[in-house]
């Protein structure tokens, strides 16, 4: 490459305006390559890594460990060791004259969730990018759409992607209905009807892959292939401490310790994430419609649905991808199904393994829906 | 992301809701719904602010208009509340209190202890409060200490609009009289507010924000301005918590001390006179439990001991201002 490369503040998530950097990977001079982690950043809701936008060398360091900086705010630059200090100082103070950070007001937002009415439930949903095979991507238990912020615009670079909250979550309604896979899944499928797509490759996560499984099961037409992340449904062990606790927490200290197990590196659990879900715990109606998702699904200690000997008959392509420490279901469950299905497992990551390795996930789903 | 509204539609909304909900919730006061100069019921202002404005028409019968009065109408909720309802009265400005002393600190405060626990009274009693209007000595004060002081009764004093629906809602609910109190300066900010019901505890401390170096305790309206002081200091590397309360009864004294003995120092925001004040308060909570943490003295940054001035230039001094926060949370940073 001949042309100097930024590495900017990314935008994780609808609200960020600003993040904080944690850290440094890569010391100026180290060689690095696309893709490789570079910086370590903060937002208020969650932790991650920049990536390397292409090969080089790190010729710059515009922040130091604390410092906070607007979403697209210049972190470093990258370049290949023959581009002169000058021709970069010269980029650099290029960049900083002309660069505005957007105020968080009324400019560009980018993409913006809305609600869509299925089957008497109101739905949240975000859509991200144009054309190409439809993909979903569907949440788990006590989560919502933006558990997919590290996720949906990388998968949404050359197709749509939509992310929804399912009843009983996020933005949507509260009221679950029978609250069992069945009736999740009819409303997903209903749901692809409603903003008219006639089949889509279904991302779940957790419960979400169990509901991913059942709309396969139920409603085959709608489904082009299956991206199961430390789903349920494949094996009938759960962590129910963490099932009931997250249930039955009513405040911050309660609720903390619980998340920890969400994730390899409990330090991931900001304040912000334990007070956001404090908050969606608190709306009328979560508290009912999460006893009655746990209760159909979870009860006795156990998942109650396990779809793992119907994979085969599918006829679906089907990718499971499992965090190697994941504490709420265990990576067993990946293992069993592995030689019947593709399966990565990723070592040093937890349950939300696709925050925690959201660009190694990013890359798997990829290349496997291709 | 969630819809955004003001302070005041939270608080309109939490009443609304409510209403709806349950057939026992009435509001009253003085021009709560009709209000000075509106022709007809459908366009009332709704108090003076516009606060209840639209609930009379949405709730026919439930919104109360009542003569100018405190002592009388006061009464009449406590009462109304001992029988059943669940009044929500509104004290327009938080300086009359001294007119309803009695029906609020020796009757509806003491009714449950008085009558062996057999006895509730669910009122919410909500009024403005606060500086920083030009409305002079009478129409200015920070008075949620006094009511602090009485044992039986919660006070609740959000900073933002969603804490301020929440704790409505709650302060609703609750069988106990709760003071609600809504900072005048606060009426216009916008926050994130989720359309459905839901509620905040009493006596859970929000941690506005985190940091290791020193611990601001701030409430109300003075949560606004910690932050802002934080942000400056943020940028010369000094990392504050901001700890906001939410409740003064009952007081969160957990997140504090345990913010406290993570940083070493504290400084309280407190737009009240200086004197029996919720600063005077934290400084003695904190000082008697958890002075081994301490590494400089607690600073206090509050009003005067004197009546919140008219006078434009002497009411800004009066307030506590970001700066003056600034400068006490780096006096006790450097403090050897």
């Amino acid at each position: 490459m001949s042309a100097i490369q930024t590495i900017t503040m990314p935008k994780w998530g609808l609200s960020m305006q600003e993040g904080k950097v944690n850290g440094w990977l890569k010391q100026v001079g180290d060689a690095v390559e696309q893709g490789q982690e570079i910086v370590e950043v903060e937002s208020e809701k969650i932790a991650g890594a920049v990536e390397a936008g292409a090969t080089g060398v790190l010729r710059r360091q515009l922040a130091n460990e604390e410092d906070v900086l607007p979403v697209g705010g210049l972190l470093g630059v990258i370049a290949d060791a023959s581009v002169s200090d000058a021709d970069i100082d010269a980029f650099v103070a290029d960049f900083l004259s002309n660069f505005k950070p957007a105020d968080g007001e009324e400019e560009d937002q980018g993409p913006t969730t809305q609600k869509i009415e299925v089957n008497g439930h109101k739905l949240r949903y975000l859509k991200r990018g144009e054309g190409g095979e439809p993909m979903l991507l569907i949440h788990g238990f006590g989560g919502d759409l933006n558990n997919w912020l590290f996720n949906h615009e990388a998968l949404a670079a050359d197709r749509e992607v939509y992310a929804l909250d399912l009843p009983g979550h996020g933005e949507s309604t509260k009221d679950v209905g029978e609250g069992n896979l069945a009736a999740l899944a009819d409303t997903v499928a209903a749901f692809l009807d409603a903003v008219g797509v006639a089949s889509a490759h279904l991302v779940g996560h957790s419960m979400g892959g169990a509901v991913s499984l059942t709309v396969a099961l139920r409603h085959p037409a709608k489904v082009r292939s299956l991206s199961l992340i430390g789903s349920a449904g494949l094996g009938n062990e759960i962590n129910t401490g963490y099932i009931q606790g997250f249930v039955s927490a009513a405040n911050r200290n309660a609720l903390k310790p619980l998340l920890a197990d969400l994730f390899a590196d409990s330090s991931l659990v900001t304040r912000q994430l334990v007070d956001d879900l404090l908050k969606y715990k608190r709306l009328e109606g979560v508290g009912e419609a999460l006893s009655t998702l746990s209760g159909n699904l979870f009860a006795d200690g156990r998942q109650n649905s396990v779809m793992a000997d119907q994979l085969a008959a599918l006829g679906k392509p089907v990718l499971v991808i499992w965090g190697e420490e994941d504490r709420i279901i265990p990576v067993a469950h990946a293992h069993a199904v592995s030689g019947k299905v593709q399966v990565e497992v990723l070592g040093n990551r937890g349950h939300m393994v696709q925050m925690e390795a959201a660009n190694d996930v990013n890359r798997a789903i990829a290349r496997f829906v291709g | 992301m969630a819809r955004k509204i003001t302070y005041q539609q939270a608080i309109n909304e939490a009443l609304d809701q409510e209403m709806a909900r349950d057939q026992n919730v009435i509001v009253m006061g003085e021009d709560v719904a009709g209000g000075s100069g509106a022709p007809g019921e459908q366009d009332a202002w709704g108090g003076v602010l516009g606060v209840t404005r639209g609930l009379y028409a949405k709730h026919p019968g439930r919104v109360i208009d009542t003569p100018i009065s405190e002592s009388g109408y006061v009464g009449a909720a406590i009462g109304a509340a001992c029988c059943g309802m669940r009044p929500v009265a509104e004290l327009m400005f938080v300086d009359f209190l001294g007119v309803c002393f009695d029906q609020i600190f020796n009757q509806a405060a003491k009714f449950r202890y008085m009558f062996g626990g057999k006895a509730e009274t669910p009122v919410v009693i909500r009024a403005m409060y606060g500086a920083g209007f030009r409305a002079a000595a009478q129409h200015s004060q920070c008075l949620y200490n006094i009511f602090t002081h009485i044992p039986g009764l919660k006070v609740v004093v959000p900073s933002n609009p969603y804490d301020a629906k929440g704790l409505l809602i709650q302060s609703i609910r609750d069988n106990d009289p709760v003071i609600f109190l809504e900072h005048k300066a606060l009426y216009t900010m916008e926050g994130e507010v989720p359309e459905e019901l839901y509620t905040v505890p009493f006596g859970e401390a929000a941690v506005v924000r985190e940091g290791h170096d020193v611990t601001i305790v701030a409430f109300g309206r003075m949560v606004l301005k910690a932050q802002e002081a934080a942000a400056d200091l943020q940028k010369q590397g000094i990392h504050c918590e901001i700890i906001d309360p939410r409740t003064t009864s009952p007081l969160d004294t957990d997140t504090i001390l345990e913010s406290v003995e993570k940083t070493g120092r504290l400084v309280v925001v407190d737009e009240s006179h200086p004197r029996c004040s919720m600063a005077s308060d934290i400084a003695g909570l904190v000082a008697e439990q958890a002075f081994d943490s301490l590494k400089a003295p607690i600073r206090q940054v509050t009003g005067y001991h004197a009546p919140v001035p008219f006078s434009d230039a002497l009411e800004e001094l009066y307030i506590p201002s970001a700066a003056k926060i600034a400068a006490a949370v780096k006096s006790v940073k450097e403090y050897k």
